[in-house]
């Protein structure tokens, strides 16, 4: 409170100043704005583009663990009873056993030969978002039995069905007969996200015991086993490998784990040290914004010497003196820093436009741009403050 | 030190010797050292002023007369010496307790004026009430009442380039008076200003003094020192109490 008469004063003293010098002013702002807008802009582009792949990442899999099991020659892939196993580990919801083949498909007389066929049962139907866009998922019996029904994706209607009406249409697949009961949504599995699907005619899921039967073989070779919500699947994925060595006696490349989990935490890692080297950057400007500010206001200092002469000789202390001029390079590179946090949302704002990402505010930057900007208002006024608040009044009013 | 000494100096005219002492210096020293040399700026300067005096200190350039001032006005300490400013001992004191003195006990009067430009006559006299730590409703009820007092009232919110020559010495006048301090310290007040705004500066000072307030006032031009009642020579560094014919 007793303080306050010269806070308010100098604030209002420097906003005269930069009044006055708008030039000077401007320029010596410059460095932060340009510092500010930089930390703000590149931090904000790099958190929307890295969120959103996080996002697409999350909508694939989160808490999904994707096993491959090609086995050892001893023991080709897993066994019903070992799937068993898996699904009875703690925090483990579901394990869907996933069987991959290619076939050749014959529709209205034309064979189609490179169509990709899945087999899936009904805990991948019911761990997966929109598994349709059209039609139904399989039931359980159709799932258990050996039902020839058919789930096909968006290249298949273009290519083999010409764009027709998919649901109930029959065609023949490796010598059966199949009716297409549902046509499968977007992003319906992993495997079709991350595998370049464009040289396929289609992709056709069936129930799979009916793809185990066509591969001749009993052995599951693939499956996603799903993480129960609140466990975590690091832990889980240790459980699983245990139990998978002890399948395999400790073979060694018997199978393979993709966690998606530890996908994301690269993502977090990429994105923490693209932040770091961005804010690094961003920290070289701000030094040199820094640098500008200490230049002008020990100019300010030199100019005003009587003045800081007569304050003395007024009754200020030397800390009074010291924390008017401290204020005022506080002031100045504060309002570099607004502006320059302005600007910074202007080319987040910008960036997510051009790069077709959700433009989210991050409001941890624009505490660190003000921070930032407030901290080299401090640490570069601070010499100079001092150097004022050290003048000897006598001399500084005798100064011209 | 003892009372006798006080009294024996009471010998100028129109005196008043039953008031208190406020400015009293003992052999008072001071020297610069320069390379190869000692200036020896004030020489055994002993002088006492009594509260309500007019006091005029008056020698040519050179003579120390500024020294003397930045000593009486805590801007400097003398390098030996005794001086008690309003009962307070002064001596080797630390740049923030000079400024806490200068802010309770002087009013400086300079030359030029020194009012920051930027700033309303309002704000210039308001600063040394700031530094002081007034609250703000007092300090706007003081500044109010010091630039009434030197007739300043309709021009409170001009700047000093809005101002005339004797107006803006108004305001720093006022901006002196602002803290009550104990000694009103002026340097040359009239030397920016032509003779006839001078003669209004220096009635100004006549009246303020009528009012109570003690004035030492620095000048080389003994027709100023004779508006003073007291006056002081200074010639190298020694001082002299003398009436103005000997100037």
């Amino acid at each position: 409170m007793r303080k306050f008469g010269i806070v308010r004063q100098s604030i209002q003293m420097s906003l005269d100043n930069i009044k006055s010098n708008k030039l000077r002013s401007f320029l010596t702002m410059l460095g932060i704005v340009i510092g500010v807008a930089a930390v703000i802009g590149l931090i904000t582009i790099v958190q929307s583009v890295t969120g959103s792949i996080m996002d697409q990442f999350n909508s694939l899999g989160a808490g999904t663990i994707t096993v491959q099991t090609p086995g050892t020659a001893l023991k080709r892939g897993v066994s019903d009873n070992d799937i068993e196993k898996l699904r009875n580990l703690t925090g483990v919801s579901g394990v869907a056993p996933t069987v991959t083949l290619s076939g050749s498909a014959v529709y209205d007389d034309t064979i189609y030969d490179t169509v990709s066929i899945d087999g899936e049962d009904l805990t991948y139907f019911l761990h997966t978002e929109d598994p349709v866009s059209e039609g139904r998922i399989f039931n359980s019996s159709e799932t258990d039995g050996y039902t020839n029904v058919a789930i096909v994706d968006k290249n298949f209607v273009t290519n083999v069905l010409g764009g027709g009406q998919a649901v109930g249409t029959t065609f023949r697949l490796n010598g059966y007969t199949y009716k297409i009961i549902g046509v499968a949504g977007d992003t319906d599995s992993l495997t079709a996200q991350l595998t370049d699907t464009s040289g396929l005619d289609g992709t056709v899921t069936l129930p799979y015991r009916n793809v185990l039967r066509m591969s001749g073989s009993d052995d599951i070779m693939s499956m996603n086993v799903y993480v129960e919500e609140g466990y975590n699947t690091a832990s889980v994925e240790d459980e699983l490998r245990d139990t998978l060595d002890e399948i395999y006696n400790d073979e060694d490349n018997a199978y393979s784990i993709i966690n998606l989990e530890s996908l994301t935490q690269v993502m977090d890692t990429i994105q923490g040290m693209l932040t770091t080297m961005l804010g690094g950057i961003a920290g070289i400007s701000l030094l040199v914004g820094g640098i500008g500010i200490m230049n002008m206001m020990l100019v300010s200092v030199s100019e005003r010497t009587r003045e800081i002469g007569l304050r003395k000789a007024l009754g200020a202390e030397p800390a009074r003196i010291q924390l008017q001029f401290l204020i005022e390079s506080i002031t100045l590179s504060l309002i570099g820093g607004l502006i320059g946090i302005l600007v910074g949302l202007l080319i987040a704002a910008i960036g997510a436009a051009a790069l077709d990402t959700p433009f989210k505010i991050s409001y941890g930057a624009i505490a660190l741009g003000a921070g930032f900007s407030a901290a080299v208002g401090i640490i570069f006024g601070w010499m100079p403050a001092r150097r004022a608040s050290q003048l000897n009044p006598i001399d500084a009013l005798r100064s011209e | 030190m003892s009372d006798s000494i006080v009294t024996t100096e009471q010998t100028s005219a129109g005196r008043d010797t039953s008031a208190k002492v406020i400015l009293r210096m003992e052999h008072i020293n001071k020297d610069y050292e320069m390379p190869g040399e000692t200036l020896h700026v004030l020489k055994d300067v002993s002088l006492t002023v009594h509260e309500g005096e007019f006091l005029a200190i008056l020698g040519p350039s050179g003579s120390g007369k500024s020294t003397l001032m930045n000593i009486i006005g805590c801007l400097d300490l003398p390098t030996s010496g005794d001086y008690w400013l309003d009962g307070k001992y002064i001596f080797d004191e630390d740049e923030t307790t000079l400024a806490q003195i200068r802010s309770k006990e002087i009013g400086f009067i300079f030359q030029s004026f020194y009012l920051l430009q930027r700033q309303t006559a309002f704000q210039n006299v308001e600063l040394p009430l700031i530094y002081a730590d007034l609250p703000e409703k007092q300090r706007k009820a003081r500044v109010e009442e010091c630039l009434a007092r030197v007739d300043l009232s309709d021009k409170m919110y001009n700047l000093p380039n809005q101002l005339s020559g004797g107006q803006q010495q108004r305001v720093a006048i006022a901006r002196a008076v602002a803290n009550h301090p104990a000694i009103l310290l002026a340097d040359e007040p009239t030397g920016a200003l032509d003779q006839k705004t001078g003669a209004q500066v220096m009635q100004l000072f006549h009246e303020l003094n009528e009012e109570g307030n003690t004035i030492i006032m620095i000048t080389h031009d003994g027709k100023i020192a004779a508006h003073a009642k007291r006056i002081v020579k200074i010639l190298d560094g020694v001082i002299s109490e003398g009436a103005l014919e000997d100037a």
